[in-house]
């Protein structure tokens, strides 16, 4: 025979004010099965917790019922309650009186009585309630990074530098990121690569870093402590293990015209490349798009066109036959940290976000964006750091800055700040009026958002020592006049129309994650916004986990971030990935579904329909070896109790522990045959 | 489809030469379209200031008789009509409460959607047999390097989602008509910005200063004449021109965008009264005239020898 | 408030309009977009920014009496480019509508002349007669001589037809009029300023009473 306690929280007023708490603990007191119910202001604080300790061992109790908040709150509290008073944790249950019910009803007398429903199909939930045992697995102690940037070199250096193993996957030829192409950083106006470049090599050569760069993750298997991951190592056309990074390739070759990424298509490159010249690793890449040889092969032409890069490697390194290659790695920890891409303001846009029309779609010579002003601005960009306007290389005596293209505007579909834009702006302007020192720098802005440590002193010193022209208002258009760009705008501050003859405009636009984080993300089952950025655990409190247990987050992947933010992350991702490795097994909740063998018809709708991979087919043999009927059998490691497998099982083999069918049952008969 | 046609008030007045034109070419482009029966003002530029439920019944009327009147498509020439029955309709999608009160406002029942047309989505929807009746008539055409700017203004683009023009920053569908017509349509700036509407009588110096703007970019560009598709537009970029005008300026022609189609397909001068345009079309039609007139001597020439 | 009878619901309507327009203005924050776009920009008092402001914040005495209501053109600039979507042009319409309702006579006399003469011709003919209209606008504007250089240019081109059209339908045309509570006497009287408000041309142009009430010095 069932006792069973009910403990009703007044949760401070957050329940008590529209629940009548001491009625629906007296109400439960009369249901049949319940031993004891009392209510009490905070049954989460220590006396709380102790008065359901006290009831457990003098009531004897063989089940708890807690009416209180979301079980997401406080279920794990209770149930160490529960288990410390010797009774198993699973064997108590909460049930939401709150969330569910006091704090979205008004009528005290109706939300009191749904309360007393609440708890009392809980209550016969927990009749049914099996005890349970905790699952323990084993963690692969070795971590896994996608993504090359500061945040991701950041975090493999963190759990490297703790004695564990990192795979870190970059999809370019280098490592670097982003942050490479940045030719001086703010606050502080530091040379950009001369404080990355140390950390690249550092992780290059590091003993506990294995580096995939031109690589994809392209499956993950698995759970936390134990992924395994598929990466694609796409073909170098160049044996990394025999080249010796002399440049010899890339001189030879005829092509030379292809835009640069590294330079945001303001310089060219050769076909076979190595991004930039601090790259890491130092090894080339053929651009096969680009390539005469492989473009002759594309069109089936049999002879051997070019090979001039062969020709020139006097260690042989070249390899035009090399195919992409797949590479399973073993890892316990995942960390993403895929970084951003710049909104572009074209006609073409993916699905959600409208172009700039009133900007020309991008089509307006020297209208360019943030990154390309980085290179132009650098001493290692396509004018060697002098200030060149794109079309016709002139210096540019009014540079236009706008600010909040894209972002903020959630008409064109983008209502987040991108949060790095003003600080960059008043690098760029700063940065401008270093080299053209009579030069006008004018900034278009709606607000300077400038919080960070230095960063708002570091924008007034943009306008009191550097002279940059700050005009709050957004600019209406963009159009070419002759020899220049009218930008016309509107100064709110002194109510004026402002029309100002650029001749280069440089375009804050949009902070957007990389292109197929999406399709990563349902790869490793992590949610993500509408944006596409990688949602976090918990906006406050679980800021660099994913929703997905042993996947972690770090970087512009997850929102707009600069540099020392993106550090922090990736650090502290990095904690928590050692904070994993520190413990010899996990512990899980039994939560997962099981088949009864016996009853199963071997139609396998479960393994077509299981998000986790978890449901395998398993032969039954008889005594002399031979296969008998094939069943479904699931892997509870794998399991992540979503019940979708048991939903769909004709032959009610499949029950799901913690949400069994007699468990279910009851609760719905509780309220449909209760007054 | 039954296409009903709405003239407008302009359209019978002081533009007459645009139904003159636009009836022209569309009977030499064999569309068949009724006027309709009794219509009225759709009361633009002026009830939707003052009352927004006016705004809208004044083109629902006219609407519901088309629709009365068996036909499921409308075309407005003026684009200022246009754009009121297609807000209209737009509207009273969107508000249930005023599609609700419209019946009683009206005293006729509401009308079902139909598909609203301006004449440059018509045009370009016969661009194909414009190109035919061009090359049947003449080779080379006659505007043959003729350079246009085509001049959309407001109402025909904006709001974009009740015009769904093809882009409300840089539309190109006149542009197919121009070409179509055997011209050259100009890259410029001033296509969707405003000429001041319908403050012509009311505020004549905004409109010549606005005006100007567009004036001075077409000619910066190039352009020879400007194409407009809206009886408001024309009359502030024609009859205002002239003051509009700097002394020595050469004036440029505004032609509507059935005037360039009709005299493409060989309807005459009188046809699409063009004499009745405050800026004189006699010396564009001339220098036309001479240089299609060139160019078949010197083919005529090459043919002999 | 007053006793004639239906004036009650003239106010209850501004206040309503003055409501749903003041939560649309809600959405706006203040980038001047609307305003560097604004062919009129130059002309107004209170730029359309401003107008969006002072509309979420309530302070409709300033609003209505603002010349710039009446210098918009609809031209939907704003609308197309507002990033919030707060629809500028809409906005505008609506408080012209309240300004008319409210009995507000602040409105620039040769648009208020404009308007009430398109109307009229509209209620009285069904459609806009246009040699009619010319001639109300000239005596309710004052401005008899302006643009008659014009008139003869117009009559050579067979552009003026001295007689209007005989709508079948006249008293459905009038029947709406009436239904949407647009009165004869909206707008008549308005235009307190002397006709200098047509200048047009010059910044800050228009109507000088709006300037003073405007209030962002």
């Amino acid at each position: 025979m069932a006792r069973i306690g009910v403990f009703v929280c007044h949760c401070g007023e957050n329940i008590g004010r529209t629940v009548d708490c001491a009625a629906v603990a007296e109400t439960l007191a009369g249901h049949p099965g319940v031993a004891h119910a009392e209510d009490y202001k905070y049954m989460c604080s220590d006396p709380g917790q102790a008065l359901i300790k006290r009831a457990i061992i003098d009531k004897r109790l063989t089940g708890v019922v807690v009416a209180a908040c979301s079980p997401h709150m406080h279920e794990k509290t209770f149930r160490r309650a529960a288990s410390q008073a010797g009774l198993n944790p699973f064997m108590c249950e909460m049930a939401n009186i709150r969330e569910h019910c006091s704090w979205i009803h008004e009528d005290r007398d109706a939300a009191t009585a749904k309360a007393i429903d609440t708890a009392r199909t809980i209550v016969e939930k927990v009749k049914h309630n099996e005890p349970l045992q905790t699952i323990h697995i084993p963690v692969t102690k070795r971590a896994l990074v996608i993504g090359g940037g500061i945040a991701g070199i950041q975090a493999a250096l963190d759990i490297a530098d703790g004695g564990h193993e990192v795979v870190l996957v970059e999809k370019d030829p280098s490592i670097g990121g982003h942050m490479a192409q940045l030719s001086e950083t703010f606050p502080t106006l530091d040379c950009s690569q001369c404080i990355l470049t140390p950390r690249m090599v550092e992780a290059y050569q590091h003993p506990n870093i294995k580096l995939m760069t031109w690589s994809e993750v392209e499956a993950v298997d698995g759970y936390i402590g134990n992924f395994t991951v598929t990466v694609r190592k796409k073909a170098r056309s160049v044996d990394a293990d025999v080249c010796n990074g002399c440049g010899d390739c890339l001189a030879a070759c005829p092509n030379r015209r292809t835009p640069s990424e590294f330079d945001a298509g303001l310089g060219t490159r050769s076909a076979i490349y190595v991004p930039f010249p601090q790259a890491v690793p130092n090894t080339p890449v053929i651009d096969r798009a680009n390539c005469g040889r492989f473009k002759a092969i594309a069109k089936g032409i049999k002879k051997e066109v070019c090979g001039k890069c062969a020709e020139a490697c006097l260690k042989g390194a070249i390899d035009f036959t090399q195919q992409d290659e797949l590479v399973t790695e073993e890892v316990g920890a995942i960390v993403v940290a895929t970084g951003y891409q710049l909104y572009s303001i074209g006609r073409a846009q993916p699905e959600g976000l409208t172009g700039y029309g009133e900007y020309g779609y991008g089509e307006i010579p020297d209208v360019i964006d943030g990154l390309q002003f980085e290179r132009l601005a650098s001493a290692s960009g396509p004018t060697a750091g002098e200030l060149r306007r794109p079309s016709d290389g002139k210096v540019p005596q009014t540079v236009v800055f706008v600010h909040c293209v894209g972002s903020r505007d959630p008409e064109k579909g983008m209502a987040y700040c991108s949060k790095i834009c003003c600080m960059y702006n008043a690098k760029h302007a700063m940065l401008y009026r270093h080299k053209v020192h009579d030069g006008r720098a004018v900034l278009f802005y709606m607000d300077v958002r400038a919080a960070g440590k230095g960063y708002d002193e570091f924008t007034r010193r943009a306008v009191e020592e550097d002279g940059a022209e700050y005009l709050r208002g957004r600019v209406s258009r963009l159009y070419r006049d002759g020899d220049v760009i009218k930008v016309v705008g509107y100064d709110t501050l002194a109510h004026e129309p402002v029309e100002i003859d650029a001749d280069m405009v440089v375009l804050a636009t949009a902070i957007r994650p990389q292109p197929g984080i999406k399709q990563l993300a349902q790869t490793l089952s992590v949610s993500y916004d509408e944006h596409g950025f990688i949602n976090e655990a918990h906006p406050k409190l679980r800021p660099v986990e994913t929703n997905t247990a042993g996947v972690y987050v770090a970087g512009a992947c997850q929102a707009p971030r600069d540099i020392p933010d993106s550090v922090a992350m990736a650090s502290a991702a990095a904690a928590k990935v050692l904070g994993l490795f520190s413990v010899a097994e996990l512990e899980r909740e039994p939560a997962v579904a099981a088949v009864n063998e016996t009853t199963c018809v071997g139609c396998l709708t479960c393994q077509r329909v299981c998000p986790y991979g978890a449901v395998e087919a398993k032969e039954i043999r008889d005594r002399d070896g031979n296969v008998v009927r094939t069943v479904a059998s699931i892997n509870p490691g794998v399991c992540q109790g979503c019940g979708t497998c048991q939903a769909v099982c004709m032959s009610k083999s499949i029950e799901l522990a913690t949400f069994t069918d007699a468990e279910m049952y009851s609760e719905i008969e509780a309220l449909a045959f209760w007054p | 489809m039954t296409l009903a046609y709405y003239p407008g008030c302009s359209l019978k007045g002081t533009s007459r030469e645009f139904e003159e034109s636009f009836l022209a070419v569309t009977r030499a482009l064999r569309i068949e379209m009724t006027e309709i029966d009794d219509w009225s003002c759709c009361g633009a530029s002026s009830a939707h200031p003052i009352s927004r439920d006016l705004g809208v019944a004044l083109p629902a009327r006219n609407l519901a008789l088309a629709a009365e009147q068996g036909a499921d498509e409308v075309v407005a020439p003026c684009a200022a009509c246009y754009n009121r029955l297609a807000t209209a309709q737009h509207e009273l999608g969107a508000d249930a409460d005023l599609a609700a009160r419209m019946p009683g406002i009206l005293g006729h029942s509401l009308p079902p959607a139909l598909h609203i047309h301006n004449v440059v989505d018509l045009l370009a929807a016969y661009a194909p047999r414009i190109e035919e009746l061009v090359a049947a008539r003449v080779d080379p055409p006659l505007l043959a390097g003729l350079r246009v700017a085509a001049y959309y203004g407001c109402l025909l683009v904006r709001p974009n989602e009740v015009t769904g023009f093809d882009d409300a920053e840089q539309p190109a569908t006149m542009e197919t008509v121009i070409s179509a017509a055997g011209a050259s349509p100009v890259a410029w700036n001033m296509a969707v910005e405003c000429c001041g509407g319908a403050f012509s009588i009311s505020r004549t110096q905004s409109v010549v200063r606005l005006g100007r703007r567009i004036v001075a970019d077409a000619r910066a560009h190039g352009a020879q004449a400007i194409a407009v598709a809206c009886p408001l537009c024309h009359t502030n970029l024609d009859l205002r021109q002239a003051a509009m005008t700097a002394r020595g300026e050469e004036p440029l022609p505004a032609l509507f965008i059935t005037d360039l189609v009709g005299l493409a397909i060989g309807l005459s001068p009188g046809e699409l009264g063009l004499a009745r345009h405050f800026v004189d079309t006699e010396p564009l039609l001339a220098s036309l005239a001479a240089e299609a007139e060139a160019t078949a001597t010197a083919a005529a020439a090459q043919e002999s020898s | 408030m007053t006793n004639q009878s239906g004036a009650m619901s003239r106010s209850d309507a501004v206040v309503r309009l003055l409501a749903e327009t003041r939560s649309a203005a809600a959405r706006c924050y203040q980038c001047g977009k609307c305003s560097a776009g604004c062919p009129m920009v130059s002309e107004m008092t209170l730029p359309p920014h401003d107008i969006m402001r002072l509309t979420a914040h309530g302070r409709f005495a300033e609003v209505l009496s603002a010349d710039s209501l009446w210098l918009c053109l609809t031209c939907e600039t704003c609308s197309e480019r507002c990033p919030t979507g707060t629809d500028p042009a809409a906005i505008i319409d609506a408080l012209r509508e309240a300004a008319v309702l409210d009995g507000r006579r602040e409105v620039p006399r040769s648009i208020a002349a404009f308007h009430r003469s398109f109307l009229d011709q509209v209620r009285l003919t069904g459609r806009l007669y246009e040699a009619g209209f010319f001639a109300e606008y000239k005596l309710r504007s004052r401005a008899l001589l302006d643009d008659i250089g014009n008139a003869p240019g117009l009559v050579r081109r067979g552009k003026l037809h001295p007689l209007p059209h005989r709508l079948h339908g006249i008293g459905e045309v009038r029947a709406i009029f009436e239904r949407c509570g647009v009165r004869a006497s909206d707008l008549s009287g308005a235009g307190h300023a002397p006709a200098a408000d047509d200048a047009g041309g010059a910044p800050g142009g228009g109507d000088p009473g709006g300037g003073a009430e405007g209030g962002h010095a």
